[in-house]
């Protein structure tokens, strides 16, 4: 019995932690959005975030994107063969690209590269007072150091997940064409066929989503860093962590909106 | 003689631990009050209040008159440009260069030009020792260079009150005295008002109008460098000796 009380305790307590932490990264996020508007704007922050978060993830996500591509391909010529549908190969790898697998594997690049960097960054900056220092020169941190990179994620996520959509659509075209034989014309005609506009726009705002949810929760991880260099370690890794499930879980309750 | 600063009752826990217990202090206009006490004590969270970047649980903090406790952040952050802060590491951004770091102030809450801004930012750094190093990172710069940036960007805008963590915490004994000829000379050069937290028993004399002893959450004492040389507290007088005996307990 007393057990029993005592896991049912601890159970309590973590979802509370949770809830409360929850809301928290809604208020900073309500904190972001009242900032974002007022002037001054500070362009060369954002430019330079957009560039950390955006171009220089590029090769990962072309990486990523190409044998995702290939590898859907593969395994969809071995489905279809069954059927003799080989043909719809094309098709399903940029149905599933564009809707799924483009947005999602692309955030969770991004959130490993660009949301652990942003938890470490602010973390130690928060642990050797930097973000303390901004405050007492009536400088706004929220303003400074959240704005620009939540700007960056939600801007950027999208623009990565256009090149894993291509190059993942790319990879397929290669291995199902010139690997294993699938006729070129059809190939693409079966993309054009499957695959809608609105696929690839729901992939993209699904990509924005994703990137909001991953600035904003290694910047809320970085901003509330405590203890020193092991407390930076723990931040970035919890960062990683919440934003990867978190993108997850939205991802389902994304698709069942808007498909 | 005002006090420009008024600390009154101020309480302030984190958890269980209660770090200030009914503190009262004034601060003197002009002069320079050094605090110490034992590490972990809390003299960097009684900092902290002065400036706005922690609020008491009880009390006052007068500003001018102004109790800070109450304001909100824009309001606050118009007290705020009447300080200066030098932290303990510094604190310098290590994404900018020091000239950057200097002139952040200026570029937030000036429209100076980018030469008056440049020129401003090489005086100040003259008027720290420093010249030539506008473009050096932070990463590149020993402890004691990294305080003296640190103080040049603290005293951009000009502030009246400048607040300092340990200044000297961390240096060899000939950077430690340069610093403090440097807190002696910009507060008489500037006519501050300065907070000085320091351990250092021999730097306190030197450059302490004022000497506060903070202990168990509350100033136990407050006087001149004389009169805390002969104070009869047994607190004071242990601390000042640097002796194992006494009532100060050592875990
Ligand atoms: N933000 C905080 N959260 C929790 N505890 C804190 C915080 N800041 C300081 N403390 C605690 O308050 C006590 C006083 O710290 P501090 O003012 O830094 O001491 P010092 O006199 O050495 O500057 C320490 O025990 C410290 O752990
Ligand atoms: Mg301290």
């Amino acid at each position: 019995m007393n057990r029993f009380s005592g896991a049912l305790d601890r159970l309590g307590r973590t979802v509370l932690v949770g809830v409360e932490e929850i809301g928290k990264i809604i208020l900073l996020f309500v904190s972001v959005l009242t900032w974002m508007f007022r002037p001054p704007f500070k362009l060369r922050n954002i430019f330079k975030q957009m560039e950390f978060v955006g171009v220089k993830s590029i090769f990962v996500v072309v990486l990523t994107g190409t044998f995702t591509g290939m590898v859907m391909a593969l395994q969809g010529y071995h489905g279809f063969r069954m059927f003799s549908a080989e043909s719809l190969v094309g098709g399903t790898v940029a149905l599933g690209m564009t809707r799924e697998l483009g947005p999602v594997l692309t955030s969770l690049m991004v959130t490993a590269r660009a949301g652990s960097a942003m938890a470490a960054e602010l973390g130690t900056m928060r642990v050797t007072e930097q973000i303390d220092a901004l405050s007492v020169m009536a400088a706004n941190p929220v303003k400074h150091l959240i704005v620009p990179r939540v700007i960056a994620g939600v801007l950027m996520t999208p623009l990565l997940t256009v090149v894993s959509d291509f190059t993942g659509i790319l990879g397929g075209y290669f291995v199902g064409v010139h690997i294993l034989g699938i006729n070129s014309g059809i190939f693409i005609k079966n993309i054009t066929r499957l695959v809608d506009l609105n696929d690839i726009y729901n992939g993209l705002a699904k990509a924005a989503c994703f990137g909001l949810i991953l600035s904003l929760v290694g910047c809320y991880k970085g901003f509330n860093t405590y203890g020193g260099a092991e407390g930076v370690g723990r931040a970035t890794t919890e960062a990683v962590v919440l934003a990867s499930i978190a993108i997850l879980i939205s991802d389902y309750f994304l698709t069942a909106i808007m498909f | 003689m005002g006090a420009m600063i008024k600390l009154v009752n101020l309480h302030k826990s984190f958890g269980k631990q209660k770090v200030l217990d009914g503190l009262n202090l004034d601060i003197e206009e002009e002069k320079t009050t050094v605090i110490i006490g034992r590490s972990g004590g809390g003299k960097s969270v009684l900092l902290k209040h002065i400036i706005g970047l922690l609020r008491p649980e009880q009390g006052q903090i007068l500003i001018d008159g102004t109790d800070i406790t109450k304001l909100n952040d824009r309001a606050l952050n118009e007290i705020r440009k009447k300080f200066g802060m030098l932290f303990q590491e510094a604190a310098l951004f290590d994404s900018m260069n020091v000239g950057e770091n200097v002139a952040f102030p200026l570029r937030e809450h000036t429209t100076m030009k980018e030469k008056e801004i440049r020129e401003t930012v090489a005086d100040r750094l003259r008027s720290v020792g420093l010249t030539g190093v506008e473009e050096k990172m932070p990463s590149e710069l020993s402890g004691g260079m990294r305080k003296r940036v640190g103080l040049a960007r603290a005293i951009a805008m000009r502030p009246r009150i400048v607040l300092f963590d340990e200044p000297t915490t961390g240096l060899d004994p000939i950077m430690t005295e340069a610093i403090n000829r440097l807190i002696i000379e910009t507060q008489k050069n500037l006519n501050l008002t300065c907070i000085v937290i320091s351990h250092d028993i021999r730097s306190i004399f030197d450059i302490g109008h004022r000497i506060a002893m903070l202990y168990e959450g509350k100033i136990i004492e407050n006087g001149t460098p004389d009169e805390l040389q002969g104070s009869q507290n047994p607190v004071t007088r242990q601390f000042l000796a640097g002796s194992i005996e006494g009532p100060i307990r050592i875990m």
